[in-house]
């Protein structure tokens, strides 16, 4: 059994961790950006970016003013057992990013649409975002949050078969010049592409491309994989570099995930996950001890499962 | 990497004088010493359009108009804890700059992504301000050092914390990069222009998506904001 008191006090040091701590893959990722970037101005920026993550972690202070609105990505192993279930589980969540939101401090960034109240506490109507979903193996939880900056570098667009890659090259461009110029993308980011689904899941499955995989990582549809890495590619030679100066730092990685669409449409999101890509993770296992990590190991193969079965379920269980 | 020495590091103070503001050049990196605020679309709604006095003098206890929410909270005890500090864009705030220069005579408008060129010649230019972006985006952390204490939150109850007017006294507070001078040249303008040379080679191959949208536009040198 996973005790209520272990899941909040792990998901206010994940709170902690994304707030504070660059992730490692991104930060890595940057450098070597940085090391090639021949812009005066762009290279100015990163260099400043990089001493900003290590005062952060000196000083224990968020990395950027900005601290994105918290959300929380939760994966259950099939044989998990939880202190008073996923609605005790949502309800530790809540808590957590509302105390966090206080000790850290985190900026309340939650506010009504409209009467833009604000609880100060980063919680409120349909406030976090608290997602689910399942493994097939084991008796593990894994919290993951994500902290992403909410205006500017995420855009949709309905595309059709007829316009091909090229069409997907052209509006993958458009997002990243139009949002890129004065660097209101808060680039070079982590770019997600969800491609097909419907409207929402293309937006859920290009949100999740950009914050829930890590530097280097590969969609294993090896044709996708090609592309990730022509866009990245693409991406850099715009011309354009860190705060929309002369450059070529824009994309520290692509990430591309698919969905089965309609058959008449190729639907497209493009998500940038920004300078400070506030993510952090921790496995709690069934004996209530902690694992922290900063790759959510999100997309498994039972992640985009494609067929209607999957081998290790139900019967064989049912049955033991 | 490109070196960085090439810059001009400039200490200012939140009330500058003209001449201090004239040796500025687009691209300066500057460094604040002083008292800012910030003051962002709420205190601009109430300041502006629904003309409550402002609850501090202006700009006799500062001139540095900083469009920020910081990352801070105000303790049971009325202490006041601030983390980061990063900026927030600018340019939704065009509606209300011409007055808000007019009424709180600020000379420093510092914040993310500037603003658009006609707002530098019709507001900044004749106050004689001038804009300062944040780096990154953003140095939240840097940022936060330079704080060196919370003078005085107002409108907490009226706004919330994040929209509150934050009065904080700063020291070495940056860096920053002048973006825009007192002829309103605007150091985004100078690169986007740059930039938007070599775009339609880029876009090489390409053609426009079969299903076109309202306002669409094929110019890549267009800005959105």
């Amino acid at each position: 059994m996973i005790l209520l008191e272990t899941i909040q006090e792990t998901a206010m040091t994940l709170m902690d961790k994304a707030a504070i701590d660059i992730p490692e893959d991104y930060l890595s990722g940057l450098k070597r950006t940085a090391e090639v970037e021949d812009g005066d101005l762009s290279s100015f920026v990163l260099q400043a970016m990089l001493e900003n993550y290590e005062a952060a972690k000196e000083d224990r202070r968020a990395m950027c003013g900005d601290t994105g609105c918290p959300r929380w990505y939760v994966k259950m192993a099939n044989d998990a057992n939880l202190e008073g279930g996923p609605v005790g589980l949502e309800a530790a969540l809540r808590r957590a990013t509302a105390e966090a939101t206080n000790a850290i401090p985190l900026r309340p960034n939650r506010v009504h649409p409209l009467w833009r109240t604000d609880h100060d506490n980063n919680v409120g109507i349909n406030a976090p975002e608290i997602e689910f979903a399942f493994e097939p193996e084991g008796d593990w939880i894994d919290l993951t949050t994500v902290h992403k900056g909410g205006l500017f570098g995420t855009d949709y667009r309905m595309l059709f078969p007829a316009d091909g890659i090229e069409g997907i090259k052209r509006f993958f461009l458009d997002s990243l010049v139009a949002f890129g110029k004065r660097g209101l993308s808060c680039q070079p980011a982590i770019i997600g592409i969800g491609v097909g689904g419907s409207k929402d899941t293309c937006m859920v499955l290009g949100k999740r491309a950009a914050c829930l995989r890590t530097v280097g990582d590969r969609n294993p549809d090896p044709r996708i994989a090609e592309l990730e890495v022509e866009f990245k590619e693409l991406g850099n030679s715009i011309g354009m570099g860190a705060m929309g100066f002369v450059g070529k730092s824009m994309v520290i990685d692509c990430h591309i995930e698919v969905g089965y669409c309609h058959t008449g449409g190729m639907q497209m999101s493009v998500h940038a996950f920004c300078l400070s890509s506030r993510r952090a993770c921790a496995r709690i296992h069934a004996d209530g001890s902690v694992e922290y990590r900063t790759d959510p190991q999100w997309f498994t193969p039972y992640q985009r499962r494609e067929t209607v079965e999957w081998p290790a379920t139900a019967p064989s269980r049912k049955s033991a | 990497m490109a070196s960085n020495s090439a810059f001009k590091k400039v200490r200012l103070k939140t009330e500058p004088d003209e001449a201090d503001l004239r040796q500025l050049a687009i691209g300066d990196v500057v460094y604040l010493d002083g008292t800012v605020y910030t003051a962002r679309e709420g205190v601009y709604h109430r300041v502006v359009e629904q003309n409550v006095p402002l609850p501090l003098d202006l700009p006799a206890e500062s001139g540095a108009n900083f469009h920020c929410s910081p990352a801070a909270a105000i303790t049971d005890e009325g202490e006041f804890r601030m983390g980061a500090v990063t900026a927030t864009a600018s340019f939704r705030f065009s509606k209300w700059i011409g007055q808000w220069l007019e009424k709180s005579g600020a000379k420093l408008i510092l914040g993310k992504g500037g603003m658009s060129s006609k707002d530098y010649r019709e507001h900044f230019v004749p106050h004689g301000a001038i804009y300062l972006t944040t780096v990154g985006y953003g140095t939240g952390a840097l940022l936060g050092r330079g704080v060196r204490r919370v003078k005085n939150v107002h409108w907490r109850e009226e706004l919330g914390l994040a929209q509150a007017m934050w009065v904080i006294e700063v020291e070495n507070f940056g860096p920053f990069i002048v973006e825009s001078d007192l002829d309103g040249n605007s150091l985004f303008d100078r690169e986007n222009a740059k930039i938007s040379e070599g775009l339609s080679k880029v876009y090489e191959g390409t053609k426009p998506a079969v299903l076109k949208r309202f306002g669409e536009t094929d110019d890549r040198s267009d800005e959105l904001i």
